[in-house]
């Protein structure tokens, strides 16, 4: 539903809807703070920011540039390629269970995520929110005053 | 005994849901008197003694009213705005504790009965979660209309909300620093005395909270979205009969919500000072803990009453804020404040558990 709307609002609301459906799946298995994190964050933060583009934009203007035969042949050849790949790569998988013994109902939960996410995975952890910082420093930039400049 | 529980639950949620509607159904009469008392004026008198039928009037008035939608408008995203606004509104007070726990051990019940909805772990972050969704009812809403103004309010209502919300987590994170814990019944359990309240240990991340707290529930100073000196109605300038209700009406329950939170967070929940003394000369067992939990839910609620009041005396005293005023305040002044709060705690914390 995302991809056929026509209406780009319309692919905005379908892909908050998806975000809900995998909150869903977090909270089935068992991480209840990835899910509403991914609520807040995604659907709540990321995707209002969309609509927001999106609801400036001319809706009525959807010219076609290029040849629709194009483009519909290279997204059909994607799509053959990526499910090519999922069955070459699952037809042979085996499906993990956990045991029953030794599995903690508690993994997912904001505790358990913490500990691991501080002690064994601290360095990714930093690394990553050192890109987040430089991302963000860039973004002022572009959006910075200019010397002399008013925008109001 | 395991069906009794569950029936106990039921009630309790039904009946958390229907004090919810009835005090945010009250707010909207209570708003006029406290406007009247402000300006001088009488207020709604003629329904009833005191104009206490006002709010029924209106309500029939809105279901009376033709319900209009627009010709040019997306007619699905028109209904689903003020549905998903009602929606998000409704579902925060799952979470908020209104009081202790009920011994119904006479009916058979082993178990105490919290007075809440649902007691999650990630409480807190359940109403942050839904307070960010219910700035879609207001978005599609505004761009369902199919209307310049509407358009506007709508996504001054979006960047609004982003900038607000961003502070006012910020400003939370400080309290589940200190309690450990991101479960409101757990944040209301650690303040169990008087001086133990958050709003001592966490000033600036109170004043920063209810000021987001207003932004968020679009109040004055922070209507920037209806703002109708500027934008006729804002967001709802096509909206009619009970779809209007919806939008206003949720207001009135965000507004319930957000000073149960506060309170919750901030004012020691259903915690009195005094409440260990009585606790001394209630009779023990299940009477004497029944009665200290009741008391403790009439004292959440006047601090409930207390803030809503708040949030009314704030709106007819404080006029309404610029649109580049509103941004610098958000960006410039709450945004760094929190996080100089959140590096003090910190430093705090760490030096007493040394």
């Amino acid at each position: 539903m995302v991809v056929v709307s026509k209406n780009p609002i319309h692919s905005v609301l379908y892909l908050i809807l998806t975000f809900f459906t995998l909150s869903g799946h977090y909270i089935l298995l068992n991480a209840q703070f990835i899910s509403i994190v991914n609520l807040i964050v995604y659907a709540g933060a990321i995707m209002v920011l969309f609509l927001f583009t999106i609801m400036f934009l001319n809706l009525k203007d959807d010219s076609f540039v290029g040849s629709r035969l194009l483009y519909h042949g290279g997204a059909l050849l994607l799509v053959l390629t990526f499910a090519g790949i999922l069955v070459v790569k699952l037809g042979g998988a085996q499906i993990d269970v956990a045991p029953e013994a030794s599995f903690n109902s508690q993994i997912g939960m904001v505790e358990n995520l913490g500990m691991t996410l501080f002690n064994k995975f601290l360095v990714p952890f930093e690394l990553v929110s050192v890109l987040f910082l430089s991302a963000m420093v860039g973004g002022v930039m572009l959006g910075r005053k200019e010397k002399g400049e008013r925008n109001f | 005994m395991e069906v009794y529980f569950f029936i106990a639950k039921a009630v309790i949620i039904l009946l958390i849901f229907g004090v919810t509607l009835l005090i945010a159904t009250y707010s909207t009469y209570a708003e006029r008197k406290v406007a009247a008392f402000i300006q001088d004026r009488l207020g709604p008198n003629r329904a009833g003694p005191w104009g206490l039928l006002q709010p029924i009037a209106d309500a029939g008035k809105m279901f009376f009213k033709e319900d209009f939608i627009p010709a040019n408008a997306s007619k699905w995203l028109f209904i689903a705005g003020p549905s998903i606004a009602m929606l998000t509104a409704c579902m925060t007070s799952a979470v908020v504790p209104f009081g202790g726990s009920l011994d119904l051990s006479f009916l058979g019940i082993e178990e105490l009965v919290p007075i809440q909805g649902i007691d999650i772990n990630i409480g807190i972050l359940f109403v942050f979660g839904l307070v960010s969704l219910g700035v879609y009812g207001v978005m599609i809403g505004g761009w369902a209309s199919n209307n310049k103004f509407s358009l506007l309010g709508a996504i001054r209502a979006a960047s609004q909300n982003i900038s607000y919300e961003l502070a006012m987590s910020l400003s939370i994170i400080a309290i589940i620093m200190m309690t450990g814990s991101l479960s409101i019944s757990q944040i209301v359990a650690d303040q169990d005395s008087f001086y133990k309240w958050n709003v001592w240990r966490q000033p600036i991340g109170f004043i920063i909270f209810i000021t987001c707290a207003f932004a968020e529930c679009n109040r004055t100073p922070f209507d920037l979205p209806e703002c109708e000196t500027e934008l006729i109605g804002g967001y709802h300038t096509e909206y009619s009969s009970m779809k209007l209700g919806f939008y206003l009406f949720a207001e009135y329950i965000n507004m319930f919500v957000s000073s149960a939170v506060i309170s919750a967070l901030y004012f020691g929940g259903y915690h009195f000072p005094g409440e260990s003394l009585l606790a001394g000369v209630l009779p023990e067992g299940a009477l004497g803990h029944n009665l200290l939990t009741l008391i403790g839910v009439g004292v959440f609620f006047s601090k409930i009453l207390f803030f809503i009041f708040f949030f009314m005396w704030v709106r007819w005293t404080i006029a309404r804020f610029r649109y580049d005023q509103l941004m610098n305040l958000g960006w410039k002044s709450l945004i760094p404040l929190s996080i100089a709060n959140i590096l003090v705690t910190g430093v705090v914390i760490l030096l007493l558990n040394n």
